[in-house]
């Protein structure tokens, strides 16, 4: 292999253009994993550069490198332990004062770095003159200016970090002095070199740095390399609370003083600023969009555009991309074995159903393409920041977050959202728990899936009373959503991490296309690669159990005597035309394939193109052709014979397959649940649909479709089937049936997202139990409560939904206990993980 | 305790400036006060509160950050 590795790690603080520098760094080649153990995102990429390959780590934006995030946790680790070549710090050069308090931490963990001032030309229409020497003269490291948004500076870059990496040696010339502190510092650094092996692995001015900080994780670092950690800890203790009462000041505010002030000292050396004075365009925005009346008027209308271009135009699109994904399904049908009259191929029916599978959840691709798009402009522009600013008072009544507003409005705050990319979206939430209570409850929202049911239900049950039926049902969810938010938090995520809510507000930028576009990208595949797979991993099963086992040898006998029936009753109706040769026996099966065919093709290419088909189904056979095409009076008694028999054929293989799900490990599982799911007033066949929508709940209306169909002449809608068929079925079954629905667990892609985003899959496997327990609940609730009051559907909806209401609002009334530490120094009390 | 003029951040109407005096602050929200660039000395100006006046946005030394009420109210400041 190659000589030596050549590593080069990213670091910078949020907002500073760290991943326009890295796309410009490493263009194309780029994959995203996670950090170990933790759900950080970890972007690598690599590039060649004079014919040496070098890897490129995005670490994590961080404003310092405490162990008090996840994030920092992570940056910092990775610096330490995988011994890069080279440290780019990223810096955005209009706000280099407050950038320079992360360089100087970088310092002092002894990396190798090279400092990278990027976002030159904002810098330099904002009147700041860098004077570059003078700034890699004091720091002692080399800088080099960028503008990569438009690529200026890169090769300068590649060269820097080319000619850094062949240095051996790196002193570095800048030593923050920390004035008063220095003295303990000293002690501790002596301490740690006669008593400890720290040396060779960690720079011990900064391991002293950090003791004096009180920093979480050295703690740790010191325990597990000291032999008396407890007593030299405790001694820290006493030197931290000893300078504190010296100097009247905490050790940490004193050490983040003095880099701020030398931070301000090196600014006044090296930039001269001009042209003060004039409002800056980001407050002038603010004024208009953090304002307390037009700034909620501005949220929702860019919500609604977002739902717009998203849900309805991303919609409209799959009308272009649905007949690729369809003709992979006829493919599929061309490529597998032939069906017979009754027996279709288990190969067929299989690698259909998966295909159907994959191509549900394919479809959505434009509509994730275009809101991931979206989610990038929000990102890259700060608006976002300011989407978290207006929202945060409301949410955190909940336990949520000021940036759960986006996660919530993908999920489908009002109708019509998907609550994987709403998970997806969790990421950027600071607040642990804040961030799992909005992943845990986001599904409960208004998915694209769930519609077709409410609307099913609606239509059948509150027809006369459709508007308030769909307002309700848009609505609840949410009021669902807040109250079990807080109880999440109050309870099984109590001890949850929490954080600050101290944010930037950074200033507005105009995102890049490229960047919008490369997002959107790389999120859509890596949701596909993801997601998909393990969607076609449940196909297959959902398939076995549906399928099998499938339908005992007499009925086969039945359904055989049956087709016997039809075929002859067929052979006997054209006996006396001239078909009757053509269509016997083993011709039986290739004419209403061919028939079929014929329905289909006329179906799809509608009216006007009627002359092309005819041609090529005339070809294709002649004979077959004229039956089809109903020619001269044999021809049309030949037709009805034909259609009689087609139509036999699907009502015995609807026949079949009802029978075949009823008497599945499904149909049995929902018959076997009855006896308690009577109470939320669900009886098997409800079961079933509702056990087939585990995996994506659109399924939901297919098998009832399925379940309520007796196969007529296929006039009735299954509105109309299924209200006719359970008779016993009242307003009341429907209603506790739409809030199951509400709250019932999140499909498998959903249940994926949410195991990638908690990182851990007992919480995925929560994620699933809670809602369905809840959801029982609610349904019980509804239906037995209902009943025993004699309410009827209507006054039931009216009276969950006050209720839901009046719960809604006590619980933004329960106090959360203050999280706030207001602990006295003197560490010695120091919890371990 | 015994300083007349002492106030806390959340205190501060929009508008208003005010010198960082202390932060009560420790561990967690503390060090991310700091990191953030609120440390005492500094000058802080109170830019807004949000549509539901919490959070509030404050400007230091050129940027602006964003913090709830109830952790401003660990930062006491001084007025100008």
């Amino acid at each position: 292999m190659s000589e030596k590795r050549r590593l080069v790690a990213l670091a910078g603080q949020p907002n500073c253009g760290k991943s326009t520098v890295f796309n410009g760094l490493t263009g194309a080649s780029q994959h995203v994993a996670n950090y170990p153990g933790v759900t950080v995102d970890k972007m690598s990429g690599s590039y060649r550069f004079k014919g040496q390959k070098v890897e490129v780590v995005d670490l994590p934006g961080t404003y310092s490198l405490t162990s008090y995030s996840p994030e920092e946790r992570v940056a910092r680790d990775f610096i330490l332990h995988e011994h890069p070549s080279v440290v780019v710090n990223v810096m955005d050069a209009s706000n280099l004062k407050r950038s320079l308090y992360l360089t100087f931490q970088l310092l002092e963990m002894n990396v190798p770095l090279v400092v990278n001032l990027n976002m030159m030309d904002v810098a330099e229409e904002a009147g700041m003159r860098i004077n570059v020497d003078a700034l890699s003269g004091i720091l002692g490291v080399p800088v080099v200016l960028t503008t990569m948004k438009k690529k200026q500076g890169r090769e300068e870059l590649f060269e820097t970090i080319d000619t850094f990496s062949e240095q051996e040696k790196h002193d570095t010339a800048v030593r923050l002095d920390y004035k008063e502190m220095e003295p303990f510092f000293r002690e501790i650094q002596d301490i740690l070199e006669t008593e400890t092996s720290l040396e060779t692995d960690y720079p011990l001015r900064w391991v002293a740095i950090k003791l004096m900080e009180g920093d979480e994780e050295i703690y740790d670092i010191i325990g597990r390399h000291h032999a008396d950690a407890a007593g030299f800890l405790a001694d820290v203790d006493s030197m931290r609370q000893s300078f504190e009462e010296r100097f009247g000041v905490a050790p940490e505010i004193h050490i983040a003083r003095c880099r701020y002030r030398l931070a301000d000292e090196i600014f006044a050396a090296s930039v001269a600023v001009e042209g003060q004075g004039k409002v800056p365009l980001t407050e002038k925005i603010d004024r208009i969009v953090c304002h307390k009346i037009l700034g909620p008027i501005v949220l929702v209308g860019i919500i609604w555009l977002l739902y717009y271009l998203s849900i309805v135009q991303g919609y409209n699109l799959t009308n272009y991309t649905w007949p690729l994904l369809a003709k992979i399904r006829s493919l599929t049908e061309a490529i597998t074995p032939a069906p017979g009259f009754i027996d279709i191929p288990l190969i067929r029916s299989f690698s259909l159903w998966f295909v159907d599978s994959v191509n549900a959840l394919l479809n959505y691709v434009p509509i994730f393409f275009i809101l991931f798009g979206l989610i990038a402009v929000l990102e890259d522009s700060g608006y976002m920041a300011r989407m978290a600013f207006i929202m945060d008072r409301l949410l955190n009544q909940f336990g949520l977050h000021g940036q759960s507003t986006l996660p919530m409005v993908l999920g489908g705050v009002y109708v019509g959202g998907c609550a994987v990319p709403g998970v997806m979206a969790c990421k950027g939430i600071p607040d642990e728990r804040s961030r799992f209570a909005t992943i845990l409850t986001i599904p409960m929202l208004n998915c694209l899936a769930k519609v077709p049911l409410y609307v099913l239900l609606i239509n059948i049950y509150f027809a006369e009373h459709k508007g308030w039926a769909m307002l309700f049902i848009s609505t609840i969810s949410i009021l669902l959503v807040l109250p079990v938010a807080k109880i999440l938090t109050l309870t099984v995520l109590k001890g949850k991490e929490t954080a600050p809510f101290v944010m930037e507000m950074p200033a507005y930028h105009m995102p890049t296309i490229r960047g919008v576009l490369g997002r959107a990208v790389e999120r859509v595949w890596l949701f596909l690669k993801k997601i998909t797979t393990i969607v076609a991993a449940v196909a297959v099963i959902l398939f076995v159990l549906l399928q099998f086992p499938g339908l005992g040898p007499e009925r086969e006998a039945h359904y055989e005597a049956q087709k016997t029936t039809a075929i002859d009753a067929f052979q006997k109706a054209i006996e006396n035309t001239s078909f009757a040769g053509a269509l016997s026996g083993d011709q039986v099966m290739p004419f209403i394939i061919y028939w079929e065919d014929f329905a289909s093709a006329k179906m799809a290419a509608g009216r006007g193109k009627g002359d092309d088909l005819k041609t090529q189904f005339e070809q294709r056979n002649p004979i077959f052709f004229q039956v089809v095409s109903r020619q001269g009076a044999e021809g049309k008694t030949a037709f009805n014979a034909a259609k009689k028999l087609v139509q036999t054929r699907k009502m015995l293989l609807m026949e079949m397959r009802k029978e075949r799900i009823d008497n599945s490990f499904l149909g049995r599982a929902g018959k076997f649940m009855e006896p308690m799911t009577q109470w939320a007033g669900f009886n098997w066949r409800v079961n079933v649909a509702l056990l087939s929508a585990l995996a994506a709940k659109e399924s939901s209306v297919a098998t009832l479709g399925a379940l309520y169909d007796q196969g007529e002449e296929g006039a009735q809608t299954l509105e109309e089937r299924m209200g006719s068929q359970e008779a016993g079925f009242t307003p009341l079954h429907a209603l506790a049936l739409m809030l199951f629905m509400v709250l019932y667990p999140p499909c498998l892609a959903t249940a994926i997202a949410v195991k990638l985003q908690t990182g851990s899959a007992k919480w995925m496997l929560f994620s699933m139990g809670y809602p369905m327990a809840l959801g029982l609940g609610v349904a019980v609730l509804i239906f037995t409560g209902g009943s025993a009051l004699g309410l009827s559907g209507l006054q039931a909806m009216f009276a969950f939904y006050g209720l839901a209401l009046t719960f809604t609002v006590a619980m933004g009334f329960v106090r959360d206990r203050e999280q706030v530490s207001t602990r006295f120094p003197g560490k010695a009390c120091w919890e371990k993980k | 305790m015994g300083e007349t003029e002492m106030s806390t951040l959340d205190q501060m109407t929009p508008g208003t400036s005010c010198r960082i005096s202390s932060l009560s602050a420790r561990d967690k929200l503390g060090q991310r006060l700091l990191d953030m660039g609120v440390y005492p000395g500094l000058e802080i100006k109170v830019i807004r509160n949000a549509p539901l006046n919490d959070p509030m946005e404050v400007e230091l030394d050129g940027y602006c950050v964003n913090l709830r009420h109830s952790e401003a109210r660990l930062v006491m400041v001084d007025s100008l």
